[in-house]
């Protein structure tokens, strides 16, 4: 992708590319439309409780489970994903377009339909379930089955992401490595991987941002119980029922958390 | 890539002319309501807890039926979202809530258009799956060990009645965990991840076959109320009382008696 973009302007990038102006005020309603929502919710912030809201136990604990399971997921993601990416995007095989829309499931599916999915899966009378029963494994209501529901939900983001910049980044290196006699072990290790550093990070920041804000899936899969499963989205939801301001105060907390992570790790390909 | 941008661009318009025909059919079904003043053609919403959907779509047409030229919009959702709703603005004429405590918060802010009117009760069962794997036939068996019991969470309506059971039965749970909902108690039995739910009669009644339900003694000291009420500025208030004695009279009390409701 940065390659395709050397020939827009010159490499120093002193000078501005030629965006049309109406693109950037359509852009700016884009903006808009997207940061007013979360203005509006910020203004009904009750700030005189803000601060025993968000570090009452159940909200800890909910936060806490949030981002222990989202980094779980964001590990798996990587450990799993980065190997689809390179299938998809290095070789060829029958019925690959065909794993792709599967990979890319997820990313259609209502998280309630994931949810039952992986219940009909991993659940106790599921696909899978009574071998784990019979192991004494079991999944449902524990907070193996959130990792699992975020690891769902959140793997499309990272396979996209590597697989795209694997695509942009061309195999010319990888080729002229394994000429020189490299094993296709060296191959990953020393020109694949630094090349698809960048969107392997990006890749890992949309997966750990998308596991955080799992939901549904987790609702109907793993169930709801404090420090083991309930993540700070179904605390959010239960607080809804009782206290309005506590709801708004935790999703405000998620918000922060989110843009935290983003802003400080994400770097789109392209800008240094 | 070209491939794979031009399905997102296709996938992107598919979902935004999903969107604006939403739009556009609520538009039309909002302009319909505002023009209902006329004698022909009146729309009543009623907006009611998610477990009256059955009981309730069924009186709405008989009210219908009586009531020629009226339409009854329903909208059932959990409390919070209707409580919710509600205070935001929604046209509601009628609410029927799951709990008083729900009710309670409209009646708070003067949302109500005079005092609420229970119009049934409900008492929690224990559902097991078909089987019941667990072998669980008292309330005393759910606190055993490796036991897996669903309830609904403090906060939402089913919850609220709970603790005064475990009170009247001297028994405490440990579930393993707590639902937002009573159907996500009920889909976790029916599925059969759970050993046992706490649910409503009514649930019980409406899930058929999927579940067996073993009645509690002392549930009936753990009684939940459903009030009903007339949404305060509602421009169908008489026609709104109407559906509410329509609901607390002989027609309303056989069809919710029938679900499994107690008469209030």
């Amino acid at each position: 992708m940065s390659r395709s973009d050397s020939h827009t302007g010159p490499h120093d990038g002193r000078v501005t590319l030629g965006v049309p102006r109406w693109t950037l005020l359509v852009a700016a309603l884009g903006v808009l439309f997207i940061m007013l929502p979360i203005v509006g919710m910020t203004l009904r912030v009750d700030w005189s409780r803000f601060g025993a809201l968000v570090t009452s136990e159940a909200a800890v604990a909910a936060l806490l489970l949030s981002l222990r399971t989202a980094m779980m997921s964001t590990v798996l993601c990587l450990l799993f994903g980065v190997p689809m990416a390179l299938g998809l995007a290095r070789s060829r095989f029958p019925g690959q377009r065909l794993v792709r829309a599967v990979v890319l499931l997820p990313l259609v599916l209502p998280p309630v339909v994931g949810g039952i999915a992986l219940l009909s899966t991993f659940g106790r009378r599921g696909l899978l379930g009574e071998t784990f029963e019979v192991l004494g494994i079991q999944i449902a209501f524990s907070t193996t089955a959130v990792v699992l529901a975020q690891t769902f939900v959140a793997l499309p983001f990272l396979v996209l992401s590597v697989e795209a910049t694997l695509r942009a980044s061309g195999a010319r290196f990888e080729a002229v490595a394994a000429t020189l006699g490299a094993t296709p072990g060296t191959v990953f290790r020393r020109v694949t991987l630094p090349l698809v550093l960048p969107g392997l990070l990006s890749g890992a920041v949309l997966a750990f941002a998308r596991a955080l804000g799992e939901f549904g899936a987790t609702l109907t899969f793993a169930g709801s119980l404090q420090g083991v499963t309930r993540t700070l989205p179904l605390e959010i939801y239960l607080q809804r029922e009782t206290d309005a301001d506590a709801a708004v105060a935790l999703a405000l907390l998620l918000v922060a958390v989110a843009l935290i992570v983003m802003v400080a790790t994400h770097r789109p390909r392209g800008l240094s | 890539m070209t491939r794979l941008w031009s399905v997102r661009v296709a996938v992107g318009l598919a979902a935004a002319s999903v969107v604006l025909a939403g739009c556009a059919g609520t538009a039309g079904a909002s302009s319909g309501a505002t023009g209902a003043s006329t004698e022909q053609g009146e729309t009543l919403t009623v907006f009611a807890a998610a477990s009256l959907t059955e009981t309730f779509t069924e009186l709405a047409d008989r009210f219908e039926a009586v009531h020629p030229g009226v339409t009854v919009a329903l909208n059932f959702g959990g409390s919070a979202d209707l409580v919710t709703q509600i205070r935001e603005g929604a046209p509601a004429d009628v609410f029927a809530a799951a709990d008083a405590r729900t009710m309670a918060k409209l009646s708070g802010d003067g949302l109500l258009d005079g005092v609420p009117v229970v119009f049934a009760t409900n008492t929690l069962m224990i559902a097991v799956p078909a089987d019941n794997p667990a072998g669980i036939d008292s309330f005393a068996d759910l606190a055993a060990p490796n036991v897996d019991v669903v309830v609904c969470a403090p906060q939402v309506p089913c919850g609220t009645a709970l603790p005064a059971l475990e009170a009247a039965a001297g028994v405490r749970l440990a579930p393993v965990s707590e639902e937002n909902a009573v159907t996500g108690v009920l889909g976790k039995v029916t599925s059969g991840d759970a050993d046992a739910g706490l649910v409503y009669v009514t649930d019980v009644t409406s899930a058929g076959d999927a579940v067996l339900g073993i009645p509690v003694p002392e549930a009936d000291q753990a009684v939940n109320e459903y009030p009903i009420a007339v949404v305060a500025g509602s421009e169908q208030a008489l026609l709104g009382a109407a559906f509410t004695r329509f609901v607390t009279g002989a027609t309303g009390q056989t069809v919710l008696g029938a679900a499994g409701f107690g008469a209030p």
